[in-house]
């Protein structure tokens, strides 16, 4: 057992909690790859300059990201938290001469309360951060990524000095096991029990890994947290490989992820220059460093066992896991792997204590969750929340409901493996044990939102897609299994589904979740058996019928022009790739189904609901 | 030793057994296309699956990768593990629908030999079981083929598709292919496999063409022997 250390660490720099006391005037501009997107560097160069051109001594901070991309770029003017949205470089030189300059506030580039129309000030008076705990993700907005000493004035690595002077190994994951804290890649696994097993594990060297190979197609609550507080990670990963006894870490990330490894580089280096990492940790003898892997965007290298092969240089191929990775994992060590988001929460659990992590959440699920909310809904971006919130707070409260008044369908959770989740269940609880009950599961916290226009038989076929070009192809039931389902949903979506197809698909679930090596193949009928569950109607409208109900599978629809709604706008043509709708101004156009792709850019121009899909 | 209970039979197998062995030393047939004797396992075929019961849970496991332990419950036919094993085998008669093999498999584990998927005209007879490239790895320890690409795209061969420099024509890989996938000829003084052509030695003694050069110098190479004392077949020596 390794003794509590009898140096006690270096105080850290305690003048830096200073830096951004409440009276101290400087703004932030989001920095996130949706706001980067956006154009705010662009803003941010501007407000630097013009401040410079004013002669105002302000800093401008690029932050992690904020989560509300659907507004970004968004700046906020400190002291007084002014929230502006969607700002463009022209309105940087009122920014600077009135809110910085005068206090005054422009009530042009505040969020609009979109029922009541009342511009809200501050970012928690948005009903999109209302109903928010931003335990994990907060601290984005007040940092700049790339400088460890921000992140040290908002009490960064207190927690890693805490667990060094104070406490003992078993001591801290004691502390996490009481905190409740679960895996956040999907599975939920309990982090104190693989921390206690790889501490006991007999193997040496061991070593702790985060898991930054975030693949769900709409996910990237990882990324942000990567590029926006990257030190969170490392400070956890440091905690438990001091927890675990381990002197080596490594951080998997996806290549396709510049900005989140440029800023983890960048922060690695920062943190082995102040003492953090490297030899002798705050001069108590503790020894560990971490080595970033650059994935080349396999979705099954998420995986652990494949994880494991990825880094060690082999295929991103799963292999049977019997003998867990607690005792035999990287190079067969005894192998701690958690999701990034997972060890972002264990400096607050050091810090706060399990007794306060433990009262946020539900009964099996404590603390926060971060979700990426995408799709046919209002405000696209990242929440976290208490576990336990519902999917109706979330898509109504906070994510305002779905785009262009339409009609909630469902919402996909946990990506690919997940499932979809039709309006009869808003009301359930988010965690672990709810999701996997109804048939989907958390995932890494992905949560796709979809409307009336969106076809579910589509989406299944969508997401076999995905997985037969993403299972690794080692073994037959995912590799062979999962084509032919994908062959058969794309035969329904055709119009060329049998009837015996449903009875087959739910056969063939059963058989891949039962006989695939891993989970990639024993999750990847989630999403077909949740749509058969849910909405069987869709699949029998397409395979008896020959119809879409949706109106999305385009064999099976025809689009044609309403003629009493049309006002011969001439909107359809303008924007028809095939010039398929044609007619005089201000008379009823119509349609050419020979010449028609059922693209549906005249349905998205239309202002007069005019074109219809049968 | 260890005691479990395979289909209701007690059976005993030391430690680290996997259970397919000691299912087999206990005279209960176990179906699998993948674990070649000469060959690491890598369970990827997914026949020999099973249930296993430990307490009240049960799961299906690989029974030639999972090991025994005490007091294990195993059905190798439980309906679970006989809905696997008939998809395995019709996926794979779909891939192959030309293979001997599976049509015989196919047919001992009661599956309809003409299954409900599109037949593949471009696989030939390769299951993947990926044998081929263990053992060239494992046991000629050239590395000569491997596997490429991904889900469905996935295939065995040469890097690139070229003429492998590694390979020495040992066809050690055709011998342990179980669907006879991997095509090799050998006529008098040539064998053919992989896009190459390599000579063959003959026997110093008998005259008789045994084995391919290259083969030969490898095998000098790595064990030190002279070439020379290797240039005699396995016949005459």
């Amino acid at each position: 057992m390794k003794n509590i250390p009898d140096t006690q660490p270096q105080p850290i720099k305690d003048d830096l909690r200073l830096n951004y006391g409440p009276n101290k005037k400087f703004v932030t501009v989001c920095a996130g790859t949706g706001c980067r997107a956006y154009g705010s560097l662009k803003v941010k160069e501007a407000l630097e300059a013009e401040l410079k051109k004013q002669n105002m001594n302000v800093e401008v901070l690029a932050t992690g990201c904020l989560g509300f991309c659907e507004k970004g770029p968004m700046v906020i003017v400190h002291p007084d938290k002014y929230f502006y949205q969607s700002v463009k470089v022209e309105d940087v030189p009122e920014i600077v001469s009135k809110t910085v300059g005068t206090g005054e506030v422009i009530s042009r580039l505040l969020y609009r309360h979109p029922e009541t129309k009342k511009t809200l000030f501050r970012e928690e008076d948005l009903p999109f951060y209302k109903k928010q705990r931003r335990v994990v993700f907060g601290s984005n907005g007040m940092i700049d990524p790339t400088r460890i000493d921000d992140y040290l004035a908002i009490d960064g690595y207190q927690a890693l000095a805490k667990v060094l002077s104070e406490m003992t190994p078993e001591g801290i994951i004691s502390e996490v096991k009481k905190a409740g804290l679960r895996g956040r890649g999907g599975g939920g696994f309990p982090t104190a029990v693989k921390w206690e097993g790889v501490r006991k594990a007999q193997g040496f060297p061991k070593y702790v890994i985060a898991n930054g190979d975030e693949g769900d197609p709409g996910a990237y609550m990882d990324r942000s947290l990567m590029e926006g507080n990257p030190h969170s990670i490392i400070e956890g990963m440091i905690i438990g490989a001091y927890a675990v006894d381990a002197h080596d870490g490594y951080i998997y990330v996806r290549n396709e992820y510049p900005l989140a490894v440029t800023h983890l580089t960048i922060a690695i280096e920062a943190a082995r220059e102040e003492g953090l990492l490297g030899n002798n940790i705050l001069g108590t003898g503790f020894s560990f460093d971490i080595h970033i892997n650059k994935g080349a965007g396999a979705f099954v290298c998420g995986e652990s066992s494949a994880l494991f092969a990825s880094i060690e240089g082999r295929a991103g191929e799963p292999r049977a896991k019997y003998v867990h990775a607690v005792e035999k994992g990287l190079w067969d060590k005894p192998t701690v792997l958690n999701n990034v988001e997972t060890w972002a929460n264990v400096p607050l659990i050091i810090n706060k204590g399990a007794d306060w992590y433990s009262s946020i959440g539900t009964e099996g699920s404590k603390g926060t969750k971060i979700f990426s909310l995408v799709g046919k809904i209002k405000n696209t971006g990242l929440i976290e929340v208490p576990m336990g919130t519902t999917l109706y707070e979330i898509i109504y409260d906070m994510g305002g409901g779905i785009t262009n008044g339409r009609k909630f369908k469902a919402v996909q959770t946990g990506g690919p493996s997940g499932g979809c989740i039709p309006e009869s269940l808003l009301d359930i609880p988010v965690d672990f044990d709810k999701l996997t009950e109804v048939g989907s599961m958390m995932g890494s916290g992905g949560m796709i939102v979809m409307d009336d226009r969106s076809c579910m038989v589509d989406v299944a076929r969508y997401f076999l897609a995905f997985l037969k070009e993403e299972s690794c192809g080692k073994c037959v039931p995912c590799r062979e299994g999962i084509r032919r389902m994908s062959d058969i949903l794309e035969d329904i979506c055709a119009g060329k589904g049998k009837e015996e197809d449903i009875e087959l698909l739910k056969t063939m679930c059963q058989a891949i979740a039962d006989g695939s090596l891993c989970a990639l193949g024993g999750s990847a009928p989630n999403p077909v058996l949740s749509t058969i569950k849910y909405f069987r109607e869709e699949y029998e409208a397409h395979i008896k019928d020959h119809r879409c109900p949706a109106g999305v599978c385009k064999a099976l629809i025809t689009y044609s022009i309403n003629a009493d709604k049309c006002t011969g706008c001439g909107m359809c043509i303008k924007v028809c790739p095939t010039q398929a709708t044609s007619g005089e101004k201000k008379k009823a156009h119509t349609i050419d189904n020979n010449k028609c792709t059922r693209c549906g850019a005249c349905i998205e121009s239309c202002k007069f609901d005019a074109i219809t899909v049968e | 030793m260890i005691n479990l209970i395979i289909d209701g039979k007690n059976v005993t197998a030391k430690k680290d057994t996997a259970v397919l062995e000691a299912a087999r030393a206990a005279g209960i047939n176990i179906p699998t296309l993948c674990a070649h004797e000469s060959v690491s396992r890598s369970g990827a075929c997914r026949l020999c699956v099973v249930e296993i019961k430990k307490g009240s849970r049960t799961r299906i496991v690989t029974s030639c990768l999972y090991a025994v332990e005490e007091g294990l419950i195993v059905d190798t036919k439980s309906e679970r593990v006989q809905n696997v094993r008939r998809l395995v085998m019709e996926l794979l008669l779909a891939r192959c629908p030309e293979s001997e093999v599976l049509q015989k498999l196919a047919k001992e584990l009661g599956v309809d030999t003409q299954p409900r998927f599109v037949a593949d005209t471009d696989k030939g007879k390769c299951i993947l079981c990926r044998s081929c490239v263990r053992v060239c790895e494992e046991v000629v320890g050239v590395s000569a083929i491997g596997l490429f690409s991904r889900g469905s795209y996935k295939a065995v061969g040469t890097p690139y598709n070229e003429k492998s420099d590694a390979c020495i024509g040992c066809g050690a890989c055709a011998y342990v292919c179980p669907t006879g996938h991997i095509e090799m000829e050998t006529t008098e003084n040539k064998r053919k496999i992989w896009g190459r052509t390599f000579k063959m030695q003959t026997c110093d003694t008998c005259g008789r063409y045994f084995a391919p050069v290259d083969q030969l110098k490898y095998i000098s190479k790595k064990t030190g022997v002279s070439l020379k004392d290797l240039s005699i077949c396995m016949d005459c020596r």
